[in-house]
């Protein structure tokens, strides 16, 4: 007897046809937002972009954007804001990271008021835009009274060579600032701190371990991955910030009467390049020093 | 009898274990009070200074506590960032887009979460990417298309992105949902399906009241953070719309053309007191909804299992 009931569509290919529908939003904005704009913005870095009154003229001019950039004086001056850039993530992102887990530590203890206390560090977050940031810097608001009454910013002048002295007063001036970036952070590892079984503690105190060995042998094994995490989230936290003098550039360059929508496509590559390069290292470095270590008996 | 007492002693003062002793419970507390008090400090310093007159402001023995209560500060802001209509057009390109990226990413994040796809590995290599490759690299491209559409400098050139699921952070967002879906336990999901359920349906009535946290938390981060961006936006917006933060940010020329040029200049007081007036509307939030910020990326599930 033929089967004339009705009979549901398999399975996988429902599976596939309700699931793609759902993402077919996304898929579309994919498409349109970012996929085709990637493949239009490495174009225009190949290209003599001309801005018309009709509209936009691309002419295929091979390499020459990246030339430029290599060989310029808006080239140059792009050039140093990445180099800038990656002493800064160098600086800046192990502070970060650093004072993110001190933080969550300590945030994590059996303490009073530990709502209020991530309340008041998690603020930052919330806040901290890129013209707020430059107004309190600008007013002088970011500095620490301290920094300047006690000398510091004198004795790095006098003791270090001027390449070195810079970024470092930098970070004494900005301090705060730069801990400001460490909100989400301070929760991701709030997070990954509140897994660790308890008894695990106590059962390395009957063992006869401190605080002090607690922390390097349980605490800090624990947080390895959410490491790496916290500190691809820094980098990308750090490089889209608006006032980051490297993005700066791609945007100054877009309508400059001397480069155009051409050479910033092509700096922004470059950038991008620079990013995956730091993040990559970044990356790597944390996946060696924080492997787990396997013992040999 | 004496190394008891010395044993007890410490144990009093030490703990066994770091807070539990006294001193060690000291040192936190004067840790977090100190460090948070430097943390603070900048937001400390700019009420203060917000409040002050001119006297106040060139007098040094007043620091922290300005003489008087003083708002003249406030008012020029407040005519100076025109600061009614400026805050009708930030919200209408931070709580729409804000809005509108959250629903597209959690739709976006169930299907992943559900259903078994075809190329679904491959979807997540994009998404990622997205979160990787900064929207700097491609927005000219993006800035020509939105020229052809018509929509630079105004606010649909942020809700477009947004509406489709490429707006700002939306990797994380859809990452979020997609962590928060796969923990619904799937007997929810079989039981409704028996009772007759399509899938949208249990999406709509399972999928969604269920994840209400992830919801509210996307959508709070998802605002503060369209609130705090300014390079996109000041790109696709222009010069001719202004959102707060680029008026704070251009603050000396909407100064001048507020005010005008022969009258007093922009003191730091009256910068203080403008930004005070950018951060007013986020922090209003985040007094109110803390909980959800502070605790939302643990109840989210996004740390991972």
């Amino acid at each position: 007897m033929a089967r004339h009931q009705r009979r549901p569509l398999k399975r996988t290919v429902r599976n596939n046809l309700v699931g793609w529908s759902m993402l077919s939003l996304w898929l579309i904005g994919f498409l349109v937002f970012t996929l085709y704009p990637i493949f239009m913005s490495f174009y225009y870095s190949l290209a003599n972009v001309v801005l018309s009154g009709s509209g936009i003229q691309v002419t295929y001019q091979g390499l020459a954007n990246y030339r430029a950039a290599f060989s310029t004086a808006a080239g140059f001056s792009f050039m140093e804001s990445v180099v800038d850039f990656a002493i800064e993530i160098v600086i800046k992102v192990p502070i970060i990271t650093v004072f993110a887990i001190i933080i969550a530590v300590l945030l994590n203890m059996d303490i009073k008021l530990r709502g209020f206390f991530r309340a008041i560090y998690f603020l930052p977050v919330i806040i901290a835009s890129g013209p707020v940031i430059t107004q309190l810097a600008s007013q002088g608001a970011t500095t620490i009274p301290l920094v300047e009454q006690m000398g510091i910013l004198a004795f790095i002048n006098e003791t270090f060579t001027p390449t070195l002295a810079r970024p470092l007063a930098d970070v004494f001036e900005q301090l705060i600032t730069i801990l400001w970036f460490s909100g989400v952070q301070i929760l991701l590892f709030i997070a990954a701190l509140q897994k660790i079984d308890r008894s695990t503690y106590e059962a390395a105190m009957i063992d006869g371990a401190g605080p002090w060995e607690s922390f390097w042998k349980i605490t800090l094994p624990a947080l390895r991955s959410m490491i790496l995490v916290s500190v691809v989230f820094t980098i990308i936290n750090l490089a889209t910030f608006s006032e980051n003098p490297a993005i700066r550039h791609i945007k100054n360059n877009m309508f400059a009467l001397d480069t155009g929508f051409g050479f910033s496509s092509a700096i922004a590559w470059i950038y991008f390049l620079a990013l995956a390069v730091i993040l990559g290292v970044s990356v790597g470095l944390i996946s060696v020093f924080t492997r787990e270590k396997v013992r040999r008996p | 009898m004496k190394p008891d007492l010395k044993g007890r002693l410490k144990k009093l003062l030490l703990g066994r274990t770091l807070p539990e002793g006294l001193l060690g419970r000291l040192a936190i507390y004067a840790l977090l009070v100190i460090i948070g008090f430097v943390y603070m400090f900048p937001i400390i310093k700019m009420f203060a200074y917000s409040l002050k007159d001119l006297a106040d402001l060139v007098n040094p023995v007043v620091e922290w506590i300005p003489t008087k209560l003083y708002l003249e500060n406030y008012r020029t802001s407040l005519i100076v960032l025109d600061y009614g209509n400026t805050l009708l057009f930030s919200l209408s390109v931070t709580l729409v887009p804000a809005l509108l990226q959250t629903i597209t990413t959690s739709i976006t994040g169930y299907a992943l979460a559900k259903f078994k796809v075809w190329g679904k590995r491959v979807v997540f290599i994009l998404i990622l990417l997205t979160y990787l490759l900064p929207q700097q690299v491609y927005m000219i491209p993006k800035f020509v298309l939105f020229d052809r559409f018509g929509i630079l400098e105004s606010a649909w050139s942020i809700i477009f992105p947004a509406t489709f699921g490429q707006g700002l952070s939306s990797a994380i967002f859809i990452l979020i949902f997609y962590q928060f879906f796969r923990m619904q336990p799937q007997a929810l999901d079989e039981s409704a399906e028996i009772d007759g359920a399509n899938p949208y349906q249990i999406f709509l009535r399972i999928g969604v009241p269920l994840a209400a946290p992830a919801y509210l938390t996307a959508f709070l981060f998802s605002f503060v953070w369209y609130w705090n961006e300014t390079y996109i936006s000041s790109l696709f917006l222009g010069t001719n719309v202004y959102t707060l933060q680029l008026k704070l940010l251009n603050f000396q020329s909407q100064f001048n053309l507020a005010v005008g040029l022969s009258q007093s200049v922009v003191n730091e007081a009256i910068r203080y007191a403008a930004t005070m007036l950018i951060i007013l509307p986020v922090l209003v939030v985040y007094v109110i909804m803390q909980k959800w910020f502070v605790e939302g990326i643990d109840r989210t599930g996004v740390t991972g299992e």
